[in-house]
């Protein structure tokens, strides 16, 4: 329904050539619709829904990361095609689309050449299981009208296999009445309907997941899955950043000659015309790979996320303001249940907990000069060793939307690739993992390490991973020169004892209760949350996190004349880096609370946990000093 | 090649006397020159491309106004509008018609497949008759009619009449390019440049675009909007003048123009539709080069049944392969022979956009180029360069057996000319070559910044405001980051006397010098970014590699090279190894860097200024130590820092308040507050970016005076006490200081002002480093011989007493260290430790006194 909107704007103008006002009224159009309540959650997600389940040339959704941008390219814009049977020339739009018309005029005087750029995008990396299933679940739930037909067993999704089965029925009306009309942008029928016939069967047998195997899609994350895009950008090109999260609004197109990938290579006319040796092999496979797998997505519209967290309203509208003031309410309450489930987590022990907490919400909210304020590293170190980091990583998984476990053992420092590096061979920008969404947990398992050399790419990795940590930004390697770019993730180092990796705040673990066994410890720990109550916590980290935040004039005086003060009793010990970590402490314990401005109370509490924390290292070191 | 090269050499330089005098005769002649070439720019250029009416009247204006020969009137020809040899005034018609036959004739033309590639059909079709037209004879007939080439509104008679008109007459005075080295600037440039190809024998003629701009905006644009069409007709003109001038020349083909500098473009960014098929100049980096693709020209077919042999013309990549030979009649008979078809040189390049253009948070575009016959590998991946060319839009090809296209266009651009910015900086001064151009307004914003009386306060207090107070340190860094005014004495044998300030930074962990450093390199446009402990020398300053690709050796250059007139800033100074350290001796004072590696032997220039920060040995500062003494840096090294600052936790309770403000305020000031307070970032980069670049002050007399009496006033401080407390070495670094001062106000002069705040900048590093902790005085020798006057008098005195002992024992040709030790411990009043004792000991044994063997020591 809404693609006929599309060819109802496209085809008349192109024709008339009269109203050059059309593309912005699609625009219009498209935004007007999907500000509409709820009116976006009828959109099929390419998240959620298998690609071949998708009906070519319908509007779908991609909630993804810009991974890459390639060059900008130039297309028909408008284009005269000749009927081959009235001999009569009929002009063409261009726009929106991968392919021409047969019988392009190459030499029509009408033909109007536009500029537009592509994106290549992957599904955001880390995000957590329980994120996509439940994004996947509301959109099936609400949907009154997805153009799939799905039969349960085929899903990649197995796990739930509830109320799906109602589905089919509601889904198929609408669908039908809405293509009706779509062959007005196919009139020859391509691809469209033979598509459905020959799609249906394969699907049995594959699942799109599977197939991606053997092309390198380049997620950053190793053992992704999940659609990559290529999205062709059209409007407000330079409001696009690398690594941006972005909800996409656009037409999906998988045209199968899309996918003629150089088998037809005749090497005469390789050698005469130049457009063929122009491109690498590597390169073709890179931009060009087949529609099946790396679907293009013509971008209609494009919504910057803040989060990824389903539960959260994503737009800054009423009801996300709305939502929000009644969140605050209980928030206290929220947070004394997760404080409390975080100190079982981490076997008793309060403090750390606390600062498990804050660094849960913290975020890098502005950069003064190279300085990024508040980012809140956490080290957590004196964690048990065997499996107990890899426990507390799932259940910070089950937390945040986004995170990613590095196991820093030796040979994955040595032999993997952290920073993205432009493969010029391909004309790429070949992944790395540190290439992530804001916000995302990073889990720097530094139990892992052992002892022995780290080669030349073990140092740059380590190197990385400590201007990530300092300075928030990871330098690309450009091979000929490098590139910075600023990032925003937390990263949460757990270590034996202290780390080797700077972090702004080290907190050793003490154990209160030393369970026999770790695993049915922590499992039972787990299982005892409901999911209501999780969901709850998932709320409230992605909320705090957001929350504005300013100190009053009255409330800098005194934290100016209490650290006049400290320095006074101690010079050598206060130094104007504590002061730094406890206002962000300050801080992150304040919208921790649901308070938006910083109280005296808060900031002696702040004061008095980072006490707390200190004299617990003091006496770590010299715990540790005693030792021979 | 194929002119008569059997012409004999005695006779050619004969011919070459008879131009020689003419040029001679028109050196005589400028002014009447000069100012038929303004009449003409003035009065006849809006009127000349209309109607060949006023080609008539124009000649009848000039001989009314000037005074040139009559016989010019007579036989006028366009083409020779401004001959001004007076041969051509002698014989002119036979001249006319018999150079041509000779020169461009003779002279092979060569396919231009940078200009002909890939045309639109329509266009083509009406093009023929461009190619028909080439040659003297046809130009005199395009010149009568005045027709226009399809699509266009350029008319071959007038553009070539033009663009002759242009080489002729165009003068650039001010011009600073390095190519015209050497050439009259007075004279008209193009010509000769016509007689250096005429001498040399290279047939390209490198035309700026800004000139043809300056002289005709009209022939500028045409030249921009439909350069396949413009460059042949300039071609064409070009050749003519020449054979004309010199008609004797060989050359290897015909002339061909090579404009650049096309102000079109500059970024590849702003690439659009519209530029399609249009001349553009952008400028990035070549990542990648492919081999060298032989594309085909002219096809060669051969009959198999009559051996009938026939040529076809590669049209837009396609050869129409003949069905039927002309000969015999027979189909299908007629084969390709490779060897004795046409092929040309090409060649794909990739180009990347250059990291300075590029928004923030996007990556690199990439731009593919091809290169043509001799512009084949002229450039290497990693070069940076100016590429002028016409950018192409390909439609995909259509294959008859899908219905559908993608509707994708690819594009290229066919190079014209190249021109590798970075060339440069391997010789001589570069500062023109990375010129940002400022908009009038910037700069009216700029001066009107550096007009306010408290100009320095604010730009230094701008720099990195995150970090707090240390003024005099962030003055410090301002003023290297101006630098000072370059000085070349290399005529007189003492080469370039270093203009960069290189500033040490060291004290306590934790003062946020990281910090300080790591904002310098994010505001220079060349900075490096380095930490002494994960840098090796060769990372340093260059090494050598094979490509993995052409099995080539290439000399890949390091952070010093890299920052090449920039900053390089090095954190953790002192955890670099000796070795590493030693290569920045030479760096830092003669800023070149020699490399002598896997048989390559070369010197680079690293004029670079260093921004350092050291961490103390004993992890916290030592006040009763000295600098050298808490760093443990070697003190050869240390001199050549001008500017030593100190780093230290003050630990008052006033300075504490103002940190503590100034922290939280950094933690709820909003972003708007900030942009008032402060400078933005973007003003104080353009601000030094425009001081480095035009501002090149000279110490003038006062100044001077001011200079010497500091120095003479340093000198005097340490002689009363028997220390020298300043070498020439501090003078300079008082020069530089004062110059940068200088440049910060944007005045040409370096003034007693200047010199008075580079007297207390440098004053308040040397209080702070080279204090001698054990008398408290300012004591330079700390930094020059690593030891403070004190403590070396004070060794001499312990080798004294030492010796006095010893001589007071009488005849004992050996004793104990130990007890020798511990006698002297007992005599003397102050405490001796083992070390004094030992440096003693040395002290006697270089005077040949005795010899310490083991533990006994022997007297000689």
């Amino acid at each position: 329904m809404r693609m006929w909107f599309v060819c109802r704007f496209c085809c008349p103008a192109a024709q008339s050539n009269s109203n050059p006002e059309w593309e912005a009224k699609v625009l219009e159009y498209f935004k007007g619709q999907l500000r509409e309540k709820e009116s976006h959650s009828w959109v099929p997600s390419l998240n959620d829904v298998p690609l071949h389940y998708l009906k070519p040339n319908s509007l779908v959704k991609f909630r993804c990361l810009v991974q890459d941008m390639f060059d900008p390219e130039f297309y028909m814009g408008v284009y005269e095609t000749v009927d081959p049977s009235t001999k009569a020339n009929v002009l063409r739009c261009g726009k929106y689309k991968d392919v021409t018309e047969c019988g392009v005029d190459l030499n029509s005087r009408n033909t109007v050449t536009a500029e537009r750029q592509t994106f290549y995008c992957v599904p955001i990396p880390g995000e957590s299981p329980w994120a996509k299933e439940i994004s996947f679940l509301s959109a099936a739930r609400v949907v009154p009208s997805t153009s799939y037909v799905p039969s349960r067993q085929k899903r990649s999704y197995e796990e739930d296999d509830d109320d799906m089965d109602t589905q089919p029925q509601k889904q198929r009306e609408p669908h039908t009445g809405g293509m009706g009309e779509t062959p007005q942008i196919q009139p020859h029928g391509n691809g469209d309907s033979k598509r459905q016939e020959t799609e249906a069967p394969s699907s049995q047998t594959t699942a799109p997941s599977d197939c991606s195997s053997h092309l390198d899609l380049n997620f950053p994350l190793p053992g992704e899955r999940g659609p990559a895009c290529l999205v062709k950008v059209y409007e407000g090109l330079d409001s696009f950043k690398l690594n941006d999260t972005l909800e996409i609004y656009g037409i999906l197109s998988v045209n199968p000659v899309l996918t003629v990938l150089g088998e037809e290579k005749d090497p005469s006319l390789l050698l005469l015309n130049p457009t063929e040796s122009m491109e690498t092999p590597e390169e073709q496979r890179a931009h060009d790979p087949p529609a099946s797998l790396v679907p293009r997505l013509h971008m209609l519209y494009a919504r910057p996320l803040q989060h990824n967290n389903p539960l959260l309203p994503s737009a800054p509208t009423e009801d996300q303001s709305a939502f929000v003031s009644s969140f605050l309410v209980e928030m206290a309450s929220v947070r004394a249940e997760l404080l409390a489930y975080l100190t079982h987590v981490l076997l008793g022990d309060g403090l750390a907990a606390e600062y498990l907490l804050l660094h849960l919400i913290s975020n890098v909210y502005t950069r003064r000069d190279v300085l990024p304020l508040g980012k809140f590293t956490l080290n957590l170190s004196g964690c048990p060793l065997n499996s107990y980091t890899e426990r507390l990583y799932q259940i910070v998984q089950q937390l945040v939307p986004c995170s990613y476990r590095l196991s820093m053992s030796l040979h994955t420092m040595n032999s993997m690739r952290l920073v993205p590096k432009k493969d010029y061979v391909a004309n790429r920008l070949v992944s790395g993992a540190l290439q992530l969404a804001r916000n995302t947990s990073l889990f720097l398992d530094e139990t892992q390490l052992e002892q022995g050399q780290l080669d030349s790419s073990g140092v740059r990795n380590i190197t990385a991973l400590g201007n990530l940590i300092s300075w928030q930004k990871v330098d690309y390697d450009f091979s000929y020169h490098q590139m910075e770019f600023p990032c925003n993730i937390n990263v949460l180092v757990t270590s034996e004892g202290r780390s080797l990796l700077p972090s702004d705040c080290q907190v050793p673990l003490q154990p209160q209760v030393t369970p026999p066994n770790m695993e049915e410890y922590l499992t039972t720990i787990h299982m005892a949350q409901f999911t209501s109550q999780i969901n709850k916590f998932r709320v409230y980290l992605s909320l705090a996190r957001t929350l504005d935040y300013s100190i009053s004039d009255e409330v800098t005086k005194a934290v100016e004349d209490d650290f006049v003060d400290m320095r006074k009793d101690d010079p050598q010990s206060v130094t104007a880096e504590d002061l730094h970590r406890m206002l962000v402490v300050a801080r992150l314990l304040s919208l921790s609370l649901g308070q938006t401005t910083l109280s005296r109370d808060g900031w002696m509490r702040a004061k008095h946990i980072d006490m707390l924390r200190r004299s617990r290292t003091e006496q770590q070191k010299s715990l540790n000093g005693n030792e021979p | 090649m194929s002119s008569p090269t059997s012409t004999p050499v005695g006779s050619k330089r004969s011919r070459d006397d008879i131009p020689v005098t003419p040029s001679s005769d028109g050196l005589a002649s400028p002014p009447s020159q000069r100012r038929r070439g303004q009449d003409s720019s003035n009065g006849d250029l809006p009127a000349m491309p209309t109607s060949p009416a006023t080609d008539i009247a124009s000649p009848a204006v000039h001989d009314t106004s000037l005074f040139s020969s009559p016989r010019r009137s007579g036989n006028f020809l366009p083409s020779e509008v401004d001959m001004s040899s007076p041969l051509m005034y002698g014989t002119p018609s036979s001249r006319v018609e018999g150079t041509p036959r000779s020169g461009v004739r003779g002279t092979p033309v060569r396919q231009r497949p940078d200009l002909g590639s890939a045309r639109k059909a329509p266009q083509v079709d009406l093009h023929t008759e461009l190619p028909s037209a080439d040659g003297a004879v046809a130009s005199e007939q395009a010149a009568g009619q005045k027709l226009v080439i399809w699509g266009t509104d350029v008319n071959v008679g007038t553009c070539k009449e033009k663009f002759q008109r242009f080489l002729q007459r165009f003068i650039d005075p001010t011009s600073n390019e390095d190519e015209n080295a050497g050439l009259d600037l007075n004279e008209p440039l193009y010509m000769q440049k016509l007689e250096e190809i005429s001498v040399i024998g290279e047939p390209v003629l490198n035309v700026n675009c800004s000139h043809v701009q300056s002289f005709d905006a009209d022939l500028y644009r045409q030249l921009i909007s439909y350069p396949q069409e413009v460059i042949p007709t300039f071609d064409m003109a070009v050749n003519e003048l020449f054979f004309e001038r010199f008609p004797d020349s060989i050359l290897e083909h015909q002339i061909q123009v090579r404009p650049y500098n096309a102000l079109k473009t500059r970024n590849m960014r702003s690439l659009n539709p519209e530029d399609i098929d249009q001349m553009i100049t952008i400028s990035g980096m070549v990542i990648r080069t492919s081999q060298l693709i032989p594309e085909m020209q002219e096809a060669f077919f051969q009959c198999q049944v009559c051996a009938f042999s026939t040529r076809v013309e590669v049209d837009r990549g396609r050869i129409a392969e003949p069905a039927v030979c002309r000969n015999c009649n027979t189909t299908h008979s007629l084969a390709l022979i490779h060897n004795r078809s046409a092929f040309s040189d090409k060649q794909m390049i990739k180009v990347q956009e250059s990291p300075d253009d590029m928004p923030a948070g996007q990556t690199p575009h990439t731009t593919i180029v091809y290169a043509h016959n001799d512009l084949v590998d002229k450039v290497q991946p990693g070069d940076r360069i100016n590429i002028t060319g016409i950018y192409r839009a390909v439609p995909m090809r259509e294959n008859p057996r899908q219905s559908t296209v993608k509707s994708v266009y690819k594009t290229h651009i066919d190079v014209i000319h190249f021109r590798k910015t970075d060339e440069k900086r391997l010789h001589g001064l570069d500062e023109d070559s990375d010129q940002k151009l400022f908009t009038e307004e910037r700069v009216q914003t700029l001066k009107e910044l550096a007009a306010k009386p408290d100009v320095y306060e604010r730009l230094s207090s701008a720099l990195a405001p995150s970090i707090y107070e240390q003024e005099d340190i962030k003055k410090g860094i301002l003023l290297q980051l101006f630098g000072g005014t370059r000085k070349d004495f290399s005529q007189t044998g003492r080469g370039n006397f270093r203009a960069e300030v290189n500033i040490l930074l060291c004290g306590d962990p934790g003062t946020s010098k990281s910090q300080l450093l790591q904002y310098v390199f994010n505001l220079v446009p060349r900075g490096q970014y380095t930490s002494g402990k994960g840098s090796s020398a060769v990372g340093l300053t260059a090494y050598v590699m094979k490509d993995p690709e052409t099995k080539q050796l290439v000399l890949q250059t390091g952070a010093l090279v890299l920052s090449d007139n920039g900053i390089c800033c090095i954190d953790e100074f002192d955890k670099m190894s000796d070795s590493t350290r030693s290569v920045l001796h030479e760096v830092m004072e003669q800023q070149t860097l020699s490399i002598a590696k896997a048989g390559i032997i070369c010197q680079l220039n690293a004029r670079t200024s260093v921004l350092a920060a050291a961490n103390p040995v004993e992890s916290q500062w030592n006040p009763k130590k000295t600098t050298i003494e808490n760093i443990q840096l070697p003190h050869t090294l240390l001199s050549r820092f001008d500017l030593i600052f100190l780093m230290l936790d003050p630990q008052d309770e006033a300075y504490d308040r103002r940190l503590a403000h100034h922290l939280v305020a950094l933690y709820y000031q909003s972003e708007e507050q900030i942009e008032e307070e402060f400078l933005d970032m973007a003003v104080l980069k353009d601000y030094i970016a425009y001081a480095r670049t035009y501002i090149n002050p000279r110490l003038n007399e006062e100044a001077s005076q001011a200079l010497i009496e500091a120095y003479v006033d340093m000198r005097k401080i340490g002689s009363g006490r028997g220390m020298v407390s300043a070498y020439p070495r501090q003078l300079e670094s008082l020069i530089r200081l004062a110059e940068a001062h200088a440049k910060v106000r944007f005045s040409d002069k370096v003034e007693t002002v200047d010199v008075e705040e580079a007297k207390r900048l440098h004053r308040e590093a040397l209080k702070q480093s080279a204090t001698d902790p054990r008398t408290g005085f300012v004591d330079i020798s700390i930094l020059t011989t690593g030891m403070s006057a004190t403590a070396r008098k004070r060794k001499e005195e312990v080798a004294q007493a030492l010796k006095k002992m010893i001589q007071s024992r009488g005849k004992t040709p050996a004793m104990k260290y130990q007890q020798l030790f511990d006698d002297l411990r007992g005599q003397s009043e102050a405490a001796i430790t083992k070390d004094m004792f030992e440096e003693a000991l040395r002290a006697l044994a270089d005077e040949d006194y005795l010899t310490v063997t083991g533990k006994t020591v022997r007297l000689l």
